[in-house]
């Protein structure tokens, strides 16, 4: 086991900067997510990590030592790839098998390390099938298998979960984490979907256009993003633009929303205010206590969506459409078209430098 | 599959038969018409031309067995065969991959026409152009001189050698097509994951690539291998003296000798031989496939 430095990484493709100076530390034994839309470079810089690619300029290193220039094969990595990549002329064992036996270990250890690799997976029984006798899931745990059995120093996954159906893929993500914790490797894992990271993962780092934008724990980087691209990507957010007072924003319209989280921006010049749906009340304004500091807008609800636990207003606030989410209490619920009052903590309101 | 059918067991041929019998039609004028005659010739003493007298005779099979010329340029002729296959695989199979798995876009179609090539132009001008390139003071002995300091007599000419360039040439686009229609269905997925296990290039290649080739490899062999065994055409230009081979036999039968009773048999022996290679080759690269 070890951990990935990656500093200063920078890989292009003709004029197409897929890697633009990107740094990132991944502790040994820890569970990353790389997220970020297509085309982000997240599995460009994965790439870079495994060695299937090098860099043009950066250092990476596993365990301390530099393997920049390391071929892939050399790098002692296991790879869990999108397609699964199973071997298809050869059995599950065999496939299992194939990273030991190219190392030449003695077929009895092979023979063991297997049995206990598909035993890890839960697919001790199905060593004797080929791949195209298995269902998506358990050709996944075989690819997992496949890349744990030679005790490889950092486990990356590309997109592991992406072929799979949402019910499959949700036990997939515990049975993922449950095998990363046994073994305790460090894991760096590709995803475009931000459910899977902020579950899985014990820090993200998400990428825009070869940029890390932001990294951190799952927790700090959805409640203090640091840029309204890490705001609406990792979850909703409803933004608000205006300019910076020293305690938050004034919105064009002479509205001042307070914020008391996020980075200091000096008065004057232009900042965004980001509020999670989930943080603002919403009410008809009827018998409300005193605000006492709080930020309240007045709006008129466009849309309700039901989704059983909850519903989404969509409130119509001066030309913006701000997205409310309210658990259902069973409380009354409100009508579209109706005027309402939203407010909500300036503890909630997370300030970003324009 | 199992669709498919259940589809057409419930439909019945019929509906298909239009589709099927024009060419049942054409193989059955074309190529079963005139073997049953060759098969009927082969147990003739002689021709039934010109009011000549003609019985039934196992003579020309039994010729086979008893004379050992003909066994014995039948063995050669397999190993002909072998060895053409063995040269269209040694020459061919890296540049299927190449074309399937270094190349992209243009230069790939640059380099597939290269190797299609030879397929356009006809059998006979491509054998004499080797000719050409072969004999003594020819192209490739010319050129040789002209670079060497020191003199050196080149004549491939009516040699083994100049028979076995002259079919690998022929044959050869055979391998590569089929080689690299196997190795494109190859996900590079899997090339990579065998890398990420810590397998060297060459392992790759012989544990996952080459395996999973084999299907294009084993097509293209016998697409090689059956038509080289009776082939005659560069033997005969190429060869020389040295080229007396089975098919040159077969060929001498029709064409000179006017024996065709013997021809045929001769065929039909060829026929059975390469069946029987072919029958116990299967399990062996069944279980490879």
């Amino acid at each position: 086991m070890a951990g990935v430095q990656v500093a200063n990484v920078s890989r292009s493709f003709g004029a197409h900067k897929a890697l633009d100076d990107v740094s990132i530390d991944f502790a040994d034994g820890g569970f990353y997510a790389l997220l970020g839309p297509s085309g982000s470079g997240k599995t460009t810089l994965l790439r870079q990590i495994a060695g299937f690619d090098f860099p043009d300029t950066g250092r990476i290193a596993i365990g301390g030592e530099s393997v920049e220039r390391v071929p892939v094969e050399k790098r002692r990595i296991g790879m869990v790839f999108q397609n699964y990549a199973l071997f298809p002329n050869m059995s599950v064992a065999d496939n299992v098998a194939f990273g030991l036996s190219v190392r030449g270990e003695p077929k009895a250890t092979i023979a063991t390390e297997v049995q206990r690799a598909l035993d890890l997976v839960q697919l001790g029984k199905l060593g004797g099938r080929k791949p195209h006798q298995l269902s998506g899931g358990q050709r996944q745990r075989v690819a997992l298998a496949r890349a744990i059995v030679t005790k490889p120093r950092v486990l990356l996954l590309d997109e592991p979960l992406g072929a799979l159906d949402k019910a499959l893929r949700v036990d997939m993500q515990i049975e993922l984490k449950r095998i990363q914790r046994e073994i305790g490797i460090t894991t760096i894992f590709v995803t475009h979907d931000q459910e899977e990271a902020l579950t899985m993962s014990d820090r993200i780092g998400i990428l825009r256009d070869g940029r890390l934008v932001q990294e951190g724990p799952p927790e700090e980087i959805y409640d203090r993003p640091q840029s309204e691209f890490a705001a609406t990507f990792l979850g909703d957010a409803n933004i608000f633009r205006g300019d910076a007072t020293g305690s938050g924003i004034k919105l064009p319209d002479g509205t001042t929303i307070k914020a008391s989280t996020g980075a200091s921006v000096p008065a004057g010049t232009k900042a965004s205010c980001a509020v999670r749906p989930e943080r603002i009340q919403i009410s008809t304004g009827a018998g409300m206590p005193d605000a006492g500091g709080a930020n309240v807008l007045k709006g008129k609800v466009s849309k309700r969506i039901f989704a059983g636990n909850n519903s989404t207003y969509f409130v119509d606030r001066d030309g913006q459409t701000l997205k409310v989410i309210v658990q259902n209490t069973g409380a009354e619920r409100l009508a579209e078209g109706q005027p309402v009052v939203l407010n909500w903590s300036p503890d909630s309101t997370v300030l970003i430098a324009g | 599959m199992a669709d498919q059918l259940a589809i057409a067991s419930r439909r019945g041929l019929r509906p298909a038969l239009p589709l099927l019998l024009p060419a049942y039609l054409w193989l059955t004028v074309a190529i079963f018409l005139p073997l049953s005659a060759m098969v009927f010739f082969s147990f003739m003493t002689d021709l039934p031309l010109a009011g000549k007298e003609w019985a039934f005779t196992l003579g020309n099979y039994a010729a086979f067995f008893s004379q050992s010329l003909y066994s014995r340029l039948l063995l050669s002729s397999l190993r002909l065969g072998l060895e053409v296959t063995l040269w269209c695989i040694v020459i061919g199979y890296p540049a299927a991959y190449v074309l399937a798995k270094v190349l992209k876009g243009r230069s790939r179609e640059a380099i597939f026409l290269l190797v299609i090539l030879p397929f356009w132009s006809n059998g006979l001008v491509r054998i004499f152009s080797w000719a050409m390139v072969l004999r003594e003071g020819g192209i490739l002995d010319t050129a040789l001189n002209a670079v060497l300091p020191f003199k050196i007599n080149i004549d491939l000419m009516y040699s083994y050698p100049a028979v076995i360039i002259g079919l690998v040439h022929s044959y050869v686009p055979y391998m590569v097509l089929t080689c690299y229609l196997t190795l494109q269905a190859i996900d590079d997925s899997l090339i990579e994951a065998g890398r990420s296990l810590g397998a060297s290039r060459r392992q790759v290649l012989w544990r996952v690539i080459i395996p999973l080739s084999m299907p294009g490899l084993i097509a293209g062999s016998a697409l090689i291998f059956v038509p080289v065994v009776g082939s005659f055409m560069e033997q005969r230009i190429l060869g020389g003296r040295t080229g007396t081979f089975y098919g040159t036999v077969i060929e001498d039968q029709f064409v000179a000798v006017f024996n065709w009773p013997l021809g045929a048999a001769l065929s039909f022996i060829l026929l059975a031989v390469v069946l029987i290679i072919l029958a116990l080759a299967a399990p062996v690269l069944r279980r490879a496939g």
